[in-house]
């Protein structure tokens, strides 16, 4: 293993060793005395007013410090953290419910048991009202859930109308009349893309002090948006934000659930702001399925046109996006996301509309790969669908319509464009570490002996990097919540007197392990050993402005900040050392520790000689200040576009329809890689929860709107008895949109899985005449289809 | 009550769980709690040697016992090789499973001091990781198996090992 601390190199983490030792500190190991605690009282039912609300003998239980409804914080507005648009979700039940979670009250105890009891104390009655929760009820406004809009249509997506300003053309036509064509083959299926349950394993958890004498609150936040939180507290709370001070302490894992900013995070701020003691809150398990977003829950027919001979002629996805029942952050945008990648890894016209609907469940928002696994399940599935009907190999009809290298900057027809892509490299690969010329005998063997052995093929590109200006302009700015910013990348360096470094970046990880990777970044620059720099995050206190670690979007914004403002300082450093070795700035090169000048090895400085010149005035140069740091805030020209095709290999069970997954592969271009070990975490995770969403994870809710998978029982994730090892490789198409070439690695392998296992069973199942099994493909699902096609 | 080879004393309401008293009361909070209905196994602990859900007893049925913690693991600063498996080849991302994953790797090795992939594999499918896809964590406990029976472990997969 690389010890020296090198960009690229598979260097150890330098998160770990406080966390095998179980002394990492997550938000709820954070105890301050006399810490009150919080529970809620939240909705039982789908849909009803609230006819009587009594929190009189909760108030009178011992050890209950006070208990809050809407009248006690109605003067606070709905939470500013949302969509400005369509029914506000408000801080507690204002006297209707709309999803079974939805808080109603908030007790406040000495402990958390108490807390509990008294939520049971609490008497509420409701006039329950039909729930609607099917999709497409929901879009037919047969029963319109909140009456003052009159629809539950919130919003419509189109290919070439998502925004004026870019005077797209309508490609509807252009698909229309390729299925008018002699030679057309016309593929469509109508598809579920189920609701899911992030579940991060640590539960979300926020706790809350406010020092009176100072007018300043300090929020410990299980959050991947420390500074959004801070804007959205204070804007809330009528504060200025530099006086809520949010620390994202360890944080147990995001996948996007983590990435709104909640009712209960104002609530407990403003409740320890009205009883002068620390209060906590720690979410239960059956709230992180019933009150933190979910995502994913699409339904919608997906069309391919093209020749018999396997080029694509266009395509078009009609489909209906579930809310929830009010938005979030950004759950109306989360279909967005989709559409910008809607045309995959082709060139071809494109006819999409995606429905915005309100159902009384839970809102959805951002989860791992929000809006591109969705779009790319789509599209992935109708083209092998499509290359089943021409009988085509499905990588080789992929590989014909691939946008080719010197077609970069590829721009597509919903205006945006590729930063670089090298497909077909990547398709190359994986043919020859799967040997998917064996594979595919090994299946039609197994075939033969009468086994339902199938392989799956599913590229992806997806759109990362958030952080163009542009996307600002469009509305992807928190402005109503207090951080007005185009999601800009942030960091600051500063080389310390005793010549280490500390390096404070505006996003911080939920596992991703910035402090490895950006250590790496300025070790590399600076020639300062790594162990000498330490990187800081999510602590507003400390961080320059950030926007936070969402849409693999990290490395692409505030890594190039962060290499910038590493350059300034060296460039500094260099003026400084310069000076001390009597030589021209241009000619002093930084290695081991150190400056010395170029071609004489033995005429240096070490750090630590610089760092203290840099800090006394009286030994600068002309010209120089002291000090020896720099913040850069840095936005990017476009997003960055990773892109690779996976490949399952899986084996049904006749008789009870069981899925097992025997082969995974992946050939990913995520740019260049800082540590790929890292790199390939990422990976593996991203393939675990899209297999999950293939196989086993599906949030249900049933027709009366009732919660069904609360609990881990009920919605199962992958265990690692249901996984194989994976095999991976990589190609490298540098990005050209920032001066690291990097792209982004954090939802690829969740955007590149799913739809690869499924047209692996599909594959399985085609000897029985199945065209396609709706996920999650748990064994009575494929059992029945099975059946069906026997029968 | 032992907790990490220290006598613990203490008086507890009946329904408190075994993991809030460890968490809140002794403040080891290393172990984790994920899901209160023993299905993720965050909060695995070694009860008299054996790894038991803390979040599934009540600190009072533990009267007597002998407890370890992931605290407890490391012996004079020195890191079990299970810790140092899952350091060494990448076994953990966000940390929360990590401690209860590990108490269970370190329970299954006790027991099968050369098990295979899928030894390993059921051997820790009572304990839920959302950010591996555990195989690093496979890697990793393959590592220290080879380091207990005092052999070299196989070589990374970023060095070329398969």
């Amino acid at each position: 293993m690389a010890t020296t601390s090198v960009m690229g190199g598979a260097v150890r983490r330098r998160e770990d060793p406080a966390l095998i030792q179980g002394r990492g500190k997550y938000t709820d190991d954070f105890a301050p005395p006399a810490t009150l605690r919080v529970a809620f009282l939240r909705s039982p039912v789908a849909r009803a007013k609230i006819t009587r609300l009594d929190t009189s003998r909760a108030r009178a239980m011992p050890g209950v410090v006070a208990v809050y409804t809407h009248d006690d914080v109605a003067h606070l507005g709905p939470l500013v953290a949302q969509v400005p648009l369509g029914k506000l979700r408000p801080l507690l039940a204002e006297g209707e419910v709309n999803h079974v979670g939805e808080a109603i009250a908030m007790v406040i105890a000495e402990d958390r048991y108490l807390a509990q009891d008294a939520v049971e104390a609490i008497e509420v009655d409701f006039d329950v009202l039909p729930a609607v929760i099917d999709l497409k009820k929901a879009a037919s406004d047969e029963i319109v859930i909140h009456d003052e809009l009159g629809t539950n249509r919130l919003h419509t997506w189109t290919y070439h109308g998502y925004w004026d300003v870019l005077g797209l053309e309508d490609q509807t036509p252009l698909v229309d009349e390729a299925m008018q064509r002699e030679d057309a083959v016309v593929v469509s299926i109508e598809m579920v893309n189920q609701r899911l349950i992030p579940v991060a394993i640590e539960p979300r958890s926020v706790l809350a002090e406010f020092e009176a004498g100072y007018g300043r609150l300090t929020v410990h936040s299980s959050t991947q948006v420390p500074h959004a939180l801070s804007g959205a507290i204070a804007t809330q709370l009528g504060m200025q934000a530099r006086d809520v001070r949010v620390i994202a302490p360890e944080v147990g894992g995001g996948f996007g659930c983590k990435l709104n900013v909640y009712n209960d995070e104002i609530l407990v701020s403003w409740a320890a702001r009205e009883l002068g003691r620390p209060v906590k809150w720690t979410e239960t398990r059956r709230e992180a399925a019933g009150a933190t977003i979910h995502g994913r829950g699409w339904i919608g027919t997906a069309t391919l046109v093209g020749t018999k001979d396997g080029q694509f002629l266009g395509y078009k996805l009609d489909a209906i996006a579930d809310m929830g029942a009010y938005t979030q952050n950004f759950t109306v945008a989360i279909p967005l996301l989709g559409l910008w990648i809607a045309s995959g890894q082709y060139k071809m016209p494109v006819g999409w509309k995606v429905d915005c609907v309100y159902t009384n469940t839970m809102t959805t928002d951002a989860y791992r790969g929000a809006g591109r696994p969705e779009a790319i399940y789509y599209l992935e599935r109708v083209i092998d669908a499509y290359a089943r009907e021409i009988g085509m190999d499905p990588m080789e009809v992929r590989e014909k319509n691939f946008w080719q290298p010197d077609e970069f900057p590829a721009t597509m027809g919903c205006g945006f464009s590729l930063d670089s892509g090298d497909y077909a490299s990547a398709t190359r690969k994986l043919r020859e570490i799967a040997d998917y010329e064996g594979m595919k005998r090994r299946r039609d063997e197994a075939r033969e002996e009468g086994r339902l052995v199938g392989i799956g093929v599913g590229s992806y590109v997806e759109v990362c990097g958030f952080g163009p200006a542009i996307l600002a302009e469009i509305g992807f700015s928190w402005t109503n919540y207090g951080l007005p910013s185009s999601f800009n990348g942030s960091g600051l360096v500063r080389v310390n007197p005793d010549g280490t470094a500390s390096v404070m970046i505006g996003t911080g990880p939920t596992g991703q392990g910035h402090q490895t990777t950006w250590g790496q970044i300025v070790s590399e620059n600076l020639g300062i050993p790594l162990e000498d720099v330490r990187v800081y995050h999510g602590d507003t206190l400390t961080s320059p402005m950030g926007v936070g670690t969402f849409g693999s979007r990290s490395i692409a914004v505030d890594g190039p900040a962060t290499l910038e403002a590493t350059r300034l300082v060296r460039d500094k450093a260099a003026k400084i050392a310069a000076h001390l070795l009597e030589a021209a700035p241009e000619d002093i090169v930084f290695a081991d520790g150190g400056a010395h000048v170029a071609g004489s090895p033995d005429k240096g400085v070490d750090w630590k000689a610089i760092a203290t010149a840099a800090y006394q005035a009286h030994k600068l140069p002309e010209g120089v200040d002291s000090g020896l740091e720099a913040t850069i805030t840095w936005t990017p020209g476009n997003a960055t576009w990773p892109f690779g095709t996976h490949l399952a290999m899986v084996e049904v069970d006749p008789d009870t329809g069981n899925v097992d997954l025997l082969e995974y592969y992946a050939v990913d271009d995520c740019g260049n890689q800082i540590n790929p070990m890292i790199v390939n975490g990422q990976i593996h995770g991203g393939i675990a929860q899209g297999v999950g969403q293939a196989m086993f994870e599906d949030a249900i809710y049933d027709d009366d709107g009732n919660m069904l998978t609360g609990s881990l029982l009920d919605y199962p994730l992958p265990t690692a008895a249901d996984l194989p090892s994976f095999k991976l490789a990589h190609t490298v198409t540098p990005s050209p949109i920032n001066p690291l070439g990097v792209k982004g690695i954090g939802e690829a392998g969740t955007i590149g899985s799913a739809h690869t296992v499924v047209n692996a069973v599909v594959d399985a199942l085609a000897p029985l005449g199945v065209k396609h099994v709706d996920m999650p493909l748990r064994p009575r699902k494929v059992w029945t289809a099975i059946q069906e096609a026997r029968a | 009550m032992t907790v990490n080879g220290q006598p613990v004393t203490a008086d507890v309401e009946p329904r408190t769980l075994l993991v809030h008293f460890l968490r809140e009361d002794l403040r080891l909070t290393g172990t984790h709690v994920g899901c209160e209905t023993g299905y993720c196994g965050a909060c695995t602990v070694h009860i008299d040697g054996e790894p038991v859900k803390s979040c599934t007893m009540f600190a009072v049925q533990a009267d007597g016992a002998s407890i370890t913690t992931i605290e407890g693991l490391a012996s004079n600063g020195q890191l079990h090789p299970v810790q140092e498996g899952f350091w060494e080849r990448h076994g953990l991302q966000c940390g929360y499973c990590t401690p209860g994953m590990i108490m269970s790797s370190v329970a299954l090795l006790q027991n099968n001091d050369r098990p295979s992939e899928e030894e390993i594999r059921h051997g820790i499918e009572g304990n839920l990781c959302r950010c591996t896809g555990y195989h690093n964590i496979v890697r990793a406990v393959e590592y220290a198996a080879a380091r207990m029976r005092g052999e070299e472990p196989p070589t990374p997969e970023w060095e070329g090992g398969e």
